[in-house]
């Protein structure tokens, strides 16, 4: 069983962005970069199924310029065992990443995909989702618990209701959600160690994928601000508040 | 040329975000039909077809739709996608499951969770957890479209009469099904479209502390939801978790009880009416946000609330 696993680099959760002054994108100039929370998150799933000996071989890859080699760096220092960059300097978007990456299973044949939910910048949602089209394979999205079987795997889902089970055929597609497990840290020796293992790098505009946008970002605006209110002293200042300023109940 | 809406709904009754995302629609040009896809889903195809501003319900009855599997819904989508010029749906985790499929299906881009049209082509959604709105131009020939409910004014269902169009299932694919689902019983309204909202996080302690919103959630007939910290430490079920990654809700009034106010879970409340805090750090960022706040211990203010309202 062979597990690839995509990881995006985005903005670090931490970080409070700002819009850059010609309201043309979000200013990234020394923003602190960090694998997407999701992706870590896959990344374990991954690292988790191997350590269960169901799983012989992980493969984590990153789609865009050469400093992803860093957040590649950071899922092989948490277990996975070998890394591809998929390298290109263009924006790419879900559309363009499916296509890319139903390249790389095309060449690499996993039986299983994992990807993180939503990548935290663009908060798109899709990508999974248009791999597992692309490939007419079955997908597992927003996943909580994954189980393994032979020729199968049962995944439990966060919907809004609550949690649906679903079985797939493999290979499959499974997004992740944040429930699925908790990511550990990478350990100084596995960063050492990390360094050494194997990192391909494949330019994109090799491999005559066209990755176009179809979407044009015309402006990017902050939106309105929310001012603080004020602070109420008792619970019955607050009561009165809402029933007479705010008239909300 | 025409829009088409994919309805949600449980099989007996359409989600409110339907109406909302209906309401969006209105802003496109052209007719606007709703697919209902479903199983035994008459009573809903019957209400689909009284929304104000729908000119054709296409309905479609079969063991492949009964939960809207990602593959099914896909298939049959793509079926008919051609007529149109914008299919919508709600951007619920049910739309965000099968709607992408549909865009790589057709080699189109998809434009999230959108809170605002520009134009038939032009769109504005949030990125990095809404602090930043992107206006986005589609080049695609066909827009698809998930729509944030609460950013929209739902479409009213009075006595219209559209035309009801019974179309053919299509295939059923093999490679996945479902097995089962826990669904989160409540006799509550529902979180994304309730009025009042009371949120609870990791300072409620427990699961049990929950009771305390629960008095108070009686009182004002609201939904209860929850910070990612208290579904993570196993207080509440994960369909509670307001935010970034999990719902988002703009009620009149939000009360926040025992949380920070992290931008993640800001990015799902902050759209609210009138907000309310209450946590005993008098520099929780929460207070930046909202109208009033009571800086004090909640297990002693909220007995006390719960009497006075
Ligand atoms: C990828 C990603 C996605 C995320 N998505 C979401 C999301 O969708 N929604 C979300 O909510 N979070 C999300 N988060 C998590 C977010 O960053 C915060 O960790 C989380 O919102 C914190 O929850 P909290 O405010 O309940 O907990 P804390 O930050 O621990 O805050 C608890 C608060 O309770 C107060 N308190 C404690 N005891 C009492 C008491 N007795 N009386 C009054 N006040 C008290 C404390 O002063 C404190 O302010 C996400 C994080 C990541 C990385
Ligand atoms: N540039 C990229 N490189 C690698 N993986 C990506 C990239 N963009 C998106 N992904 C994967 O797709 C998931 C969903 O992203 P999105 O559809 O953009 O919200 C992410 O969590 C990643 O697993």
């Amino acid at each position: 069983m062979k597990i690839l696993v995509a990881v995006k680099r985005v903005v670090d959760y931490n970080v409070k962005i700002r819009v850059n002054a010609d309201n043309s994108a979000v200013d990234l100039a020394n923003v602190k970069m960090s694998i997407n929370p999701f992706d870590e998150i896959a990344v374990e799933e991954a690292i988790r199924i191997k350590e269960a000996n169901k799983a012989d071989e992980i493969i984590v890859v990153s789609i865009g310029p050469k400093e992803n080699q860093e957040t590649i760096r950071s899922a092989l220092a948490l277990g996975a065992d070998r890394g591809l960059l998929m390298q290109t300097d263009e924006e790419t978007q879900p559309l363009a990443v499916a296509k890319i990456l139903k390249y790389v299973v095309e060449a690499e044949s996993p039986d299983l995909v994992i990807l993180g939910k939503q990548a935290i910048d663009d908060d798109s949602n899709q990508t999974g989702q248009m791999l597992s089209a692309l490939m007419n394979w079955p997908q597992g999205t927003f996943a909580s618990k994954i189980d393994l079987m032979d020729n199968e795997v049962n995944v439990t889902r966060e919907i809004d209701g609550g949690l649906e089970t679903i079985r797939l055929k493999l290979p499959a597609v499974i997004t992740t959600d944040l429930r699925l497990n908790e990511p550990r840290y990478a350990k100084l020796p596995n960063i050492m160690k990390a360094k050494k293992k194997p990192l391909d790098i494949q330019q994109v505009s090799e491999t005559g994928i066209d990755i176009k946008p179809r979407l044009t970002t015309i402006k990017v605006t902050e939106p309105a601000q929310r001012s603080a209110g004020i602070k109420v002293s008792s619970v019955t200042e607050l009561v009165e508040k809402l029933r007479n300023e705010a008239k909300v109940i | 040329m025409n829009t088409l809406v994919i309805a949600e709904h449980d099989n007996s009754q359409l989600k409110p975000a339907t109406l909302n995302t209906v309401g969006a629609a209105t802003k496109l040009d052209g007719e606007i039909h709703i697919l209902v896809a479903g199983e035994n889903c008459d009573t809903v195809i019957q209400s689909a077809a009284k929304i104000t501003g729908i000119t054709k319900v296409l309905a479609v009855d079969s063991e492949n739709y009964t939960h809207a599997l990602a593959e099914n819904m896909a298939l049959l989508v793509t079926e008919i996608a051609d007529n149109y010029s914008h299919i919508l749906t709600p951007a619920t985790t049910t739309g965000k499951n099968f709607m992408p499929r549909i865009a790589a299906l057709l080699d189109v881009a998809q434009i999230s969770d959108i809170t605002g049209i520009e134009s038939i082509d032009t769109f504005i959604r949030p990125v990095y957890a809404g602090n930043a709105l992107a206006t986005v131009k589609s080049s695609d020939s066909i827009k698809l479209i998930t729509v944030r409910g609460t950013a929209f004014e739902p479409a009213i269902t009075d006595n219209n009469n559209a035309e009801i169009q019974t179309i053919e299932s299509g295939d059923n694919f093999a490679q996945s099904q479902f097995e089962s689902h826990q669904l989160t019983l409540s006799e509550r309204p529902e979180l994304t479209s309730a009025q009042v909202v009371i949120s609870g996080g990791r300072g409620m302690g427990n699961g049990e502390n929950f009771a305390l919103l629960e008095a108070i959630a009686d009182k004002l007939n609201g939904a209860i939801g929850a910070s990612r910290a208290a579904v993570d430490a196993g207080y509440v079920p994960n369909d509670y978790q307001v935010g970034q990654t999990g719902k988002i809700v703009a009620p009149d009034l939000y009360i926040a009880v025992g949380i920070s106010g992290a931008i993640q879970h800001l990015a799902g409340m902050k759209e609210s009416k009138v907000i309310v805090a209450i946590n005993k750090d008098e520099d929780a960022p929460i207070f930046q946000v909202a109208d009033y706040g009571l800086v004090a211990d909640l297990f002693d203010v909220l007995p006390e609330l719960t009497e006075l309202l």
